[in-house]
């Protein structure tokens, strides 16, 4: 039976605890009584014949006819699913978006379809490369439809393959990608990780244009996305429930399927990571010590390379498929219940380790603006009711934050940072002064559509994603980090972590209350 | 003169050699001598008059007792055979590529992954080693071959090795016995896992044979899942009637495990069983949806390929093969042709 989430209150017996710092890690101790580390839960039981759930989740769906009365001959089909940026780290194969597609494309041959159309749902994300298709679809999906052209990567900037659905009550255009807005069928396949993903941002944001996608990727919406986790509460997802309002009436008929992972995150021998320290045994100890000392010597880019190899070892917990909107909340239920833990009361100071990867780096660098985005948006957003830190209150992040940046992945972001946030780290200042220069920018645009490169604009949406956080913190501290970077960024660079709590004192006086947060895996603090 | 010398020289060592088979003789007798004094019981008993000796029970073929072949010593043994020589030939004469791992995740993730049934179609007497080398390591230590009765175990010497270094147990093809049956199901109860050919036999022209219903029959009466395999290219490499191998490549690819459905008798199962096959085989030289529709379709190609016989049927073999991994090997390099000068 997995344990639930776990809020320990530090006292002078506690070890000391694990904060990642990148493609490293440390253990630190936190002050005694007055200190609390948020555990995420065990990882649930997982779905055994996880293809029988699958195909009994298309004949058995939520609100919805069946996947095998939907298909017929002749007919348009078109799967779309999520791309590189789920999972994190990335699962073993086969992942279980192979998994769904194999089972869709079954039907669709016993129904025969012919025209049958995947696609990657990138958004504004980067292409993926060959070996990353291979990784998330299987070498036969891969293999049977990539050399036709019948597996292609969404285009967000392509006019030719756009269209417009419709417009929203509050002048919202929704234009996504025209193979998908004009099939009889769009099947989509989610990888939900967090309460963030799926319902209807999965095609409003994967499959749309930097048009559409700016009007809930901007300042004003995301400063009033409390929070991310919560879509209730979420104004960027009250923007994409209102575009997908009109998706359902002028657009494809949609057929939705999600899944919810558990949280067996770390494989061995890294599984010590995802333990209370308190239950490591002698070879986690042993590893912790060999693994830290052999990372502390060896050359970030190898230790980058170690970390961005890693497989989880992450199972599927549910399957549900149908109405976008049925199949949305029964797929929320899920993910809480694997990730929520309940905590009593906000705190002064929230700590957190930035680790190796977040949704916007996978096999590639963890830039200074991806750490901000990482601690400030996906972290400091992982709450319901109300954040675990007071208005006021102090973020210390550890992250080495070296300014290294990748070429290839990331050009945009090199000059966001040269450029930009030497002008301003106000989201509003730099969205008025600068986003357009930066999304209709022709090189970023050929890179973009040609490479391996996110969109232009995508350096200012992940600053966007920190805005909340970055309204809501009365200070933010990065321990570890290079101190012209981390002052660039507009926050405060400290050596170690009791320099950075004598920092703190400035703003939440001598003895504040702190709370650490022990992730990955993933969690959702329940704050009352 | 010269010539003379050497014949004589030939003489002299004919001549000595027989004395020296003479001496060898002579030993052997004085040392023999002694035994013949000594009678039963160390000598095999005389048969009274009138007396008729019941004959031997059989011991080979499908009677030979395969039990001691997996007593601790014997798998240990076993192990290392598997391991070691048989995974290196299989590596060094057919170089697999090993495809479909991903469609047994279910059942491999389980903590104690239950037995299963291999149900791959049979070019060569290569195609065990090569799924000893292919079926995932979940499997690979307690698996057992169903092997012909009358071809494996037809010597002594030959039954004794295909148990010990195959784990094969002898099965009748033409008759499936009980007793062959009641061995499967305790073995299968004990953990074991099985590989069985459903087609009973290797390929006699390169095509495949129709399948029996062993696979399905064990199946339906263990609950143990049947995986089809399809493995191509081994009967270019050892081939029936081939006298020894030629090295090439060939490929092994598992498909999703089978169970019998609610109501369905054991040759319908055996008809899916043998479709499914045949799509993997459709996949293999060709790609995943495109063999998907044309299985949808029920126009999978068969395993025993065009119905015509004769020259025709050879002449589509060579086609089928380049197509398959065995055209690969003969792929030869592009060159561009030399137009002379400099």
């Amino acid at each position: 039976m997995p344990r639930p989430g776990f809020v320990l209150d530090v006292d002078r017996s506690t070890p000391p605890t694990l904060f990642w710092r990148g493609e490293r890690f440390s253990l630190e101790r936190l002050p005694a009584d007055r200190s609390r580390i948020i555990y995420p839960p065990e990882p649930l039981a997982p779905l055994e014949n996880l293809d029988g759930a699958i195909r009994h989740a298309l004949l058995n769906p939520h609100d919805s006819d069946p996947l095998p009365a939907l298909l017929f001959p002749g007919m348009r089909l078109t799967i779309a699913f999520d791309d590189v940026s789920l999972s994190l780290p990335k699962m073993r194969r086969p992942d279980s978006r192979q998994r769904m597609i194999e089972a869709v494309l079954d039907l669709a041959a016993e129904a025969g379809v012919d025209d049958v159309h995947i696609i990657a749902a990138l958004g504004l994300h980067r292409r993926m490369h060959e070996y990353e298709l291979r990784h998330v679809l299987g070498d036969r999906v891969y293999d049977a439809f990539h050399p036709r052209g019948m597996l292609y990567q969404h285009d967000a900037e392509d006019p030719d393959n756009l269209a417009v659905v419709g417009t929203t009550p509050h002048g919202e255009v929704l234009e996504i990608n025209k193979r998908a807005a004009e099939s009889d069928l769009v099947v989509y396949l989610n990888v939900n990780q967090s309460a963030m993903d799926g319902g209807w941002k999965s095609i409003t944001t994967g499959l749309a244009s930097y048009r559409c996608l700016s009007h809930h990727h901007n300042p004003e919406t995301l400063q009033n996305t409390r929070s991310l986790v919560d879509r209730h509460k979420s104004d960027l997802h009250k923007s994409v429930w209102r575009m997908g309002e009109v998706l359902k009436a002028d657009g494809p008929k949609i057929f939705q399927i999600e899944t919810t992972l558990n949280t067996d995150t770390f494989p061995t021998p890294f599984d010590f990571l995802s333990k209370r320290e308190w239950e490591w045994n002698a070879k986690d100890r042993a590893t912790y010590l060999a693994t830290a000392k052999a990372l502390d010597r060896t050359p970030t880019r190898m230790a980058r390379k170690i970390f961005h190899g890693i497989e989880a070892p992450y199972r599927t917990t549910s399957v549900q498929a149908g109405d976008t909107d049925a199949v949305h909340e029964i797929t929320l239920q899920h993910v809480f219940d694997q990730q929520v833990v309940e905590v009593e009361g906000q705190t002064d100071i929230l700590t957190m380790g930035i680790p190796f990867i977040s949704p916007y780096n996978p096999e590639s660098i963890m830039n200074p603006i991806l750490v901000m985005c990482m601690g400030l948006g996906y972290l400091f957003n992982m709450y319901r009711n109300k954040p675990l830190v007071r208005e006021g209150g102090v973020v210390i992040m550890t992250h080495p934050t070296y300014r290294d940046f990748h070429p290839v992945h990331h050009p945009s972001y090199i000059d966001f940072f040269d450029e930009v946030l030497a002008d301003t780290n106000d989201p509003a200042v730099m969205s008025s002064k600068w986003e357009q220069r930066y999304a209709e920018d022709e090189w970023y645009r050929h890179l973009y559509r040609t490479g391996n490169a996110y969109h232009g604009v995508h350096p200012f949406y992940a600053w966007y994603w920190g805005a909340h956080g970055q309204q809501h913190a009365g200070k933010v501290i990065i321990v570890g980090g290079d101190p012209a970077t981390v002052r660039r960024l507009g926050f405060t660079p400290a050596s170690t972590m009791d320099d950075a709590f004598e920092l703190a004192t400035d703003t939440v006086g001598r003895s504040p209350s702190i709370t650490h947060l022990h992730v990955p895996a993933m969690l959702v603090a329940d704050v009352k | 003169m010269g010539k003379q010398s050497v014949s004589g020289s030939k003489r002299v060592w004919l001549h000595r050699a027989q004395r020296a088979a003479g001496g060898v003789e002579g030993v052997v007798r004085t040392a023999a001598s002694p035994l013949r004094s000594y009678g039963f019981p160390y000598r095999s008993p005389t048969v009274p008059r009138g007396v008729e000796v019941p004959a031997d029970a059989p011991s080979l073929g499908a009677d030979y007792d395969t039990d001691w072949a997996r007593s601790p010593v014997a798998r240990a043994t076993r192990g290392v055979i598997i391991e070691g020589p048989i995974r290196l030939a299989a590596r060094l004469i057919t170089d697999p590529e090993i495809l479909g791992y991903d469609r047994l995740t279910d059942l491999t993730a389980l903590d104690d992954p239950p037995p299963v049934i291999f149900a791959p179609n049979h070019h060569s007497h290569l195609d065990t080693g090569l799924m000893l080398r292919a079926v995932p390591p979940e499997w690979r230590h307690d698996l057992v071959i169903a092997a012909a009765a009358d071809y494996f175990f037809d010597k002594r010497w030959k039954a004794a090795v295909s148990a010990l270094a195959l784990n094969a147990i002898p099965i009748d093809r033409d008759v499936t016995g009980r007793r062959a049956a009641d061995l499967i199901r305790s073995l299968m109860a004990e953990g074991h896992s099985l590989v069985i050919y459903p087609e009973g036999g290797r390929s006699p022209d390169g095509w495949g044979q129709s399948f029996k219903g062993g696979a399905a029959y064990l199946s339906a009466r263990t609950g143990a899942p049947v995986i089809p395999v399809f493995i191509d290219g081994t009967g270019s490499i050892f081939g029936k009637g081939m006298k020894r191998p030629k090295p090439g490549r060939s490929r092994v690819v598992f498909g999703h495990p089978m169970w019998l459905d609610d109501g369905e008798n054991t040759r319908r199962f055996n008809t899916r069983i043998e479709a499914a096959v045949s799509a993997l085989g459709d996949e293999t030289l060709t790609d995943a949806w495109s063999a998907r529709q044309r299985a949808a379709r029920g126009e999978s190609p068969p395993l025993g390929g065009p119905t015509y016989n004769g020259w025709r049927r050879q002449w589509e073999l060579s086609e089928h093969r380049k197509r398959g991994v065995a055209g690969l090997r003969r792929r030869q390099k592009r060159r561009w042709p030399d137009l002379g000068g400099r």
